[in-house]
């Protein structure tokens, strides 16, 4: 019984994560396992748009930069990549991956995929499904849909971690099953083993966002200090043959990993903190408990797993029109009056041009752009006016932005920086239910030798 | 009594919703959060941004409260018209709510 339990490091918590990071991680972090967690809910359908464009595009814009900064350090000191940068094309990832090990001199590197996530065509042959957020029948955005991608579980990247290849390149999977399939690969854990598949769960939840769990997102200056935020380093997980579950992070970083850290995180994005439900299992982390037994070292025990449920949750991406934004800023005696003036006059010439928008919002940022308008709220010296509408009319869309900007000329007294205009076309999400026999996961090694 | 004064939290985002935690810094925030932090008092500060409901969790554990807000993010991150599409800076809004508490 070797003492050294697993260690699996972080590499990317998000789509446009820091990549300096990373590279310390593989180089010096002693780690099995480097996990890179790149997929939100809105990425994978937004790159189904890229890969219908350019059938060898698809995957996450940052994969190239990562490997290059890491495949040489994971290859010297054996560490093995998991990573969701497949997005909606998981094969085109493990292509460019391999090559880029080819130019860099590092050999025939094989790659294990996972594949079926993508259950578009299953869903739109299927009547019935109700859409989560709206409660609408999904038939309602069926015409617009772009994407429907099934969240996969630790069981299907456990079968391509067997594969042995360096580098595992999934589509949409749970984000902590990334984590706690390692960790059930090296240890053999059943699959039913659900004290067990908790701690790997709790273990994937607390790193999945980076830095998050090592001060990022943390720090309030005077109140919540993080030391030397600047070399923020990234998290590492130390996972016992019985599921004991130590965080820790790269040492000689900066950031902060204590209770405080860990209890922000542990609650990210967490509704029922008795029933996390994830594609492995019902996480319940009501008895979970945080022991700092070290500086930047804490024992995460207590958590508990009920049976997964049947189905899977699909994200289904849909086009939703297009959103407008225009600014322009103001400062000085009356900065408000002339910026809420601004609004009165673009609103009106967008009226007279014969334009409509479905739904408007006008911010002053610098006043009541985050937090909304309280009517005691001091007036600030400058204030930055943002006018942003939903519309289906590309024309009317581009309008707005084009209005606000002729401010500059046409407005208030002393109105600058007027923002280029922006239109964004809408990929938008919302979930269905999907029952789990209709999902078929796939696994498959490019190349090797 | 400030909440900033007696814990910290993080905002995340699911769809339409958004989930505040507030960790107490000590035994002594704790029983005040827990007793005074109601869903009703952080309805009260979010309804002029939020539809609602707010349901409130509690993890002794961690002497913490974890808020869940429905409508929260002007239709979810995709949708919202909003200059902070993920409500990040919402975990901010709940640390300025005043506690009827006289500090001893």
């Amino acid at each position: 019984m070797a003492p050294h339990p697993l260690r699996i490091g972080v590499g990317a918590g998000f789509a446009d994560d820091r990549i300096t990071p990373a590279a310390d991680m593989a180089k010096s972090g002693r780690i099995d396992w480097l996990i890179f967690e790149c997929l939100a809910e809105r990425t994978v359908g937004r790159e189904n748009l890229a890969r219908q464009k350019n059938p060898k595009k698809g995957f996450t814009p940052w994969l190239e930069q990562r490997m290059e900064a890491v495949l040489p350090h994971c290859l010297e000191h054996g560490i093995r990549i998991v990573t969701n940068m497949g997005a909606a094309n998981p094969t085109g990832a493990a292509r460019v991956t391999r090559r880029i090990a080819a130019d860099m001199g590092l050999g025939d590197v094989a790659c294990s995929v996972v594949q079926g996530d993508d259950v578009a065509e299953t869903i739109r042959a299927l009547p019935g499904l109700m859409l989560m957020e709206s409660g609408e029948p999904l038939e309602s955005i069926l015409p617009m849909m772009a994407s429907a991608n099934a969240y996969l579980g630790a069981d299907a990247i456990c079968e391509a971690l067997s594969r042995n290849a360096p580098v595992t390149i999934t589509g949409r999977v749970g984000d902590p099953s990334l984590f706690l399939a390692p960790a059930m690969h090296h240890y053999g854990w059943s699959y039913d083993d659900w004290p067990k598949l908790a701690q790997g769960t709790a273990a994937g939840h607390l790193l999945e966002c980076s830095a998050q769990l090592t001060g990022g997102c943390f720090a309030d200056p005077g109140k919540k200090d993080v030391p030397d935020m600047a070399s923020l380093g990234y998290p590492i997980a130390e996972i016992g043959a019985n599921g004991e579950l130590i965080v820790t992070k790269l040492e000689g970083t900066g950031g902060r990993i204590d209770v405080a850290t860990c209890s922000e995180q542990i609650l990210y994005e967490m509704h029922d903190p008795s029933a996390y439900i994830t594609p492995d299992c019902v996480l319940d982390i009501t008895g979970l408990t945080l022991t700092e037994v070290a500086q930047h070292r804490v024992r995460v025990a207590g958590t508990k797993a009920r049976p997964r449920t049947d189905s899977y949750k699909v994200t289904v991406g849909y086009f939703d029109g297009y959103i407008a934004e225009g600014q322009v800023a103001y400062a000085g005696i009356n900065a408000v009056g002339r910026a809420n003036l601004a609004a009165d006059v673009v609103k009106e010439r967008l009226r007279l041009r014969g334009f409509e928008y479905p739904e408007m919002r006008t911010d002053l940022i610098g006043m009541s752009s985050l937090h909304g308008m309280k009517p005691d709220r001091p007036e600030p010296y400058e204030v930055r006016l943002r006018i942003a509408a939903r519309t289906n009319d590309r024309k009317a869309a581009e309008a707005l932005g084009f209005e606000v900007r002729a401010m500059h000329v046409n407005g208030p007294a002393g109105g600058g920086g007027g923002s280029e205009p922006t239109v964004r076309e809408i990929l938008a999400v919302q979930s269905v239910l999907l029952d789990r026999n209709l999902v078929t996961p796939e696994v498959f090694v490019e190349g090797g030798s | 009594m400030l909440v900033y004064d007696l814990g910290h939290g993080r905002a995340g985002d699911k769809g339409d919703t958004s989930n505040i935690s507030v960790i107490a810094y000590n035994d002594k925030a704790w029983k005040i959060l827990q007793r005074e932090l109601t869903a009703e008092r952080v309805m009260d500060a979010y309804a002029h941004i939020v539809h609602g409901p707010v349901t409130r969790y509690e993890l002794p554990n961690l002497r913490a409260l974890n808020f869940v807000i429905e409508g929260a993010l002007g239709g979810g991150v995709t949708r919202s018209l909003g200059q902070d599409m993920h409500g990040k800076s919402l975990s901010t809004l709940i640390l300025t709510i005043d506690l009827p508490v006289n500090e001893a």
